[in-house]
């Protein structure tokens, strides 16, 4: 058994919470200091399957002092938040470009797609 | 030039409330935007978290104010880009007299019915915290590092401490650590962040980047570019504690030190100003101490969340339309005023005229602490109306009740309106 210390981030209450959790098994999962459902369910995702959608910026090719906003389009796994920071800084894209244009498909085999936020004129 | 309605600022207030002042049958409607686009802070706000409540999605700042922008360009509404107002005052037999200046038309006076102050906040400065120590390069307050790195793709520093622990704060901490950053502190000198626990947990604890609470900087080294910063624990009455300095070498210092509603042009035109929240004083329908005049969105109060911003800022739209159509509700007798009670900084509105309301008054406020257990009471004269319980109230957080028109209809001529907050 593993025992994690997290913070709620279902209200500003920010519950402290004690995990104890076989890795690997969702039914395992035993939270404590929760004071509702919200924390409980926050608690066995953050130990089972914590995912995070990253935003960043990338550059624009043929702009100068101007990149391009990007995020995933869905949640990616917690542990490839800096393989798809580090992703970021190798690509480019070309102006103009619309919000919701795929940048990279399936960035990092992450399964996401990596779209554009911001319009780039 | 003249128009019905004009709108200062094109951020997510400003757009809004065009949007609904359009709606509500005022199409002659102009918003004035110094940037080069429409869409304000919301630009670098690159992070994602926007219009949960609004669109029932996760958005990042910039596809939050496209769905405005939107909004905007199919009802043709007039905006004027790159153009600042300079002064606003009020136009002899009614009337504001908006005075703007831009590259292309030079300086001009716009002569507006009606006019919606949405100029938002801007960053309280390193010049207003009496930080101790030289002037070098490498501070800069947390919102122009988000610009240079989320518009300009510029890096201000390598090595990171942060003061203050606000939203935009917790944002850039995580924000420079992927971008190769090392952040190595967030110092806040209150016992408690007024950031979200979201924030804390996204942008600080998955990082590992330590939050050390009741600490300010008490020191800054370096005289070309910044060398270290000294922090120092403070005590209750947040003076530092001789004997806790932390020296931490770093070449950047990020300032994340609260928001000032920029309120010039209000002032110029002599809205009254409420010295709690620096922003102007409104009634029911977020109109100011000047008739026709209406204000909305940050440089009203400042808000958490954008979308009730929008949701403000189309109250102040579709306020400004009925005036300027001459269809504002009666509502001419004396105005009924909000106080404050204890735990509450602030309310919005100030006062109120219930001939005015549809059906129910709203009002925003902040508490000045962290509150847990507490309840929000709300007083019409001696007799407590409502008593709502909640887990915690922190000062982070807008709250907010609804009174029913028809008890603010039933109090005694001379009684006032009580928010308070009480604790067991």
């Amino acid at each position: 058994m593993e025992t994690k210390n997290l913070t709620c981030i279902g209200c500003p209450m920010g519950c402290a919470l004690t995990v104890t959790y076989e890795p690997g098994n969702r039914d395992s999962v035993k939270v404590t200091g929760n004071t509702c459902k919200k924390g409980e369910l926050y608690a066995i995702d953050e130990v089972t399957n914590p995912t995070r959608i990253v935003t960043g910026t990338i550059r624009v090719s043929n702009r100068k002092n101007l990149v391009a906003a990007v995020k995933t389009k869905d949640v990616i796994p917690k542990s490839k938040i800096f393989d798809v920071a580090h992703e970021l800084m190798k690509i480019s894209v070309e102006a103009p470009a619309k919000i919701g244009d795929v940048v990279v498909a399936d960035i990092c085999g992450t399964g996401s797609d990596l779209i554009i936020t911001r319009n780039v004129e | 030039m003249n128009t019905k309605i004009a709108i200062i600022g094109g951020g997510p207030a400003g757009l809004a409330a065009a949007v609904s002042a359009f709606d509500a049958g005022v199409k002659d409607v102009v918003i004035l935007e110094r940037d080069d686009k429409l869409g304000g802070i919301l630009n670098q706000c690159i992070h994602n978290g926007f219009g949960l409540h609004t669109f029932k999605e996760e958005l990042t700042g910039p596809e939050y104010a496209e769905r405005f922008i939107e909004k905007v360009r199919e009802r043709n509404i007039e905006c004027l880009l790159k153009t600042i107002v300079v002064d606003l005052s009020e136009a002899q037999g009614g009337g504001v007299t908006v005075t703007a200046m831009s590259a292309e038309k030079g300086m001009f006076e716009i002569q507006a019915e009606a006019v919606v102050l949405a100029m938002g906040c801007r960053e309280r400065p390193r010049g207003a915290l009496n930080t101790p120590g030289y002037r070098p390069a490498g501070i800069y307050s947390a919102g122009t590092a988000q610009r240079y790195v989320n518009i300009e793709g510029k890096m201000p520093g390598h090595e990171v401490v942060i003061l203050g622990s606000g939203d935009i704060g917790l944002i850039m901490a995580r924000r420079m650590t992927l971008e190769g950053a090392h952040v190595k502190a967030v110092a806040e000198l209150m016992p408690y962040s007024g950031g979200l626990k979201r924030n804390i947990v996204q942008c600080l604890d998955d990082f590992g980047i330590p939050l050390k609470l009741s600490t300010t900087v008490t020191d800054i080294k370096g005289k070309d570019r910044v060398e270290s910063v000294v922090l120092s624990k403070v005590d209750e009455k947040n003076n530092p504690i001789p004997g806790t300095e932390e020296e931490i070498p770093c070449d950047t210092l990020l300032l994340s030190c609260g928001l000032l509603p920029e309120n010039e042009l209000s002032s110029m035109l002599g809205v009254d100003l409420s010295p709690v929240t620096g922003g102007a004083r409104v009634d029911e329908s977020l109109e100011t101490s000047i008739s026709g005049v209406f204000a909305c969105g940050n440089v009203l109060h400042v808000h958490d969340l954008v979308d009730y911003v929008s949701g403000e800022a189309t109250e102040a739209g579709k306020h400004a339309a009925e005036y300027v159509l001459g269809k504002t509700p009666a509502g001419e007798e004396a105005a009924i005023a909000l106080e404050t009670g204890n735990g509450v900084r602030y309310t919005v509105p100030s006062f109120v005229r219930p001939g005015r309301l549809e059906n129910f008054l709203t009002v925003r406020f902040r508490v000045g602490n962290v509150y847990k257990n507490p309840e929000i009471c709300v007083y019409l004269g001696d007799k407590c109306l409502q008593r709502r319980k909640k887990q915690i109230c922190a000062p982070g957080e807008m709250e907010q009740v609804m009174i029913k028109k028809s008890d603010i209809e039933a109090m005694a001529p001379g009684e006032t309106i009580r928010i308070a907050i009480e604790t067991e």
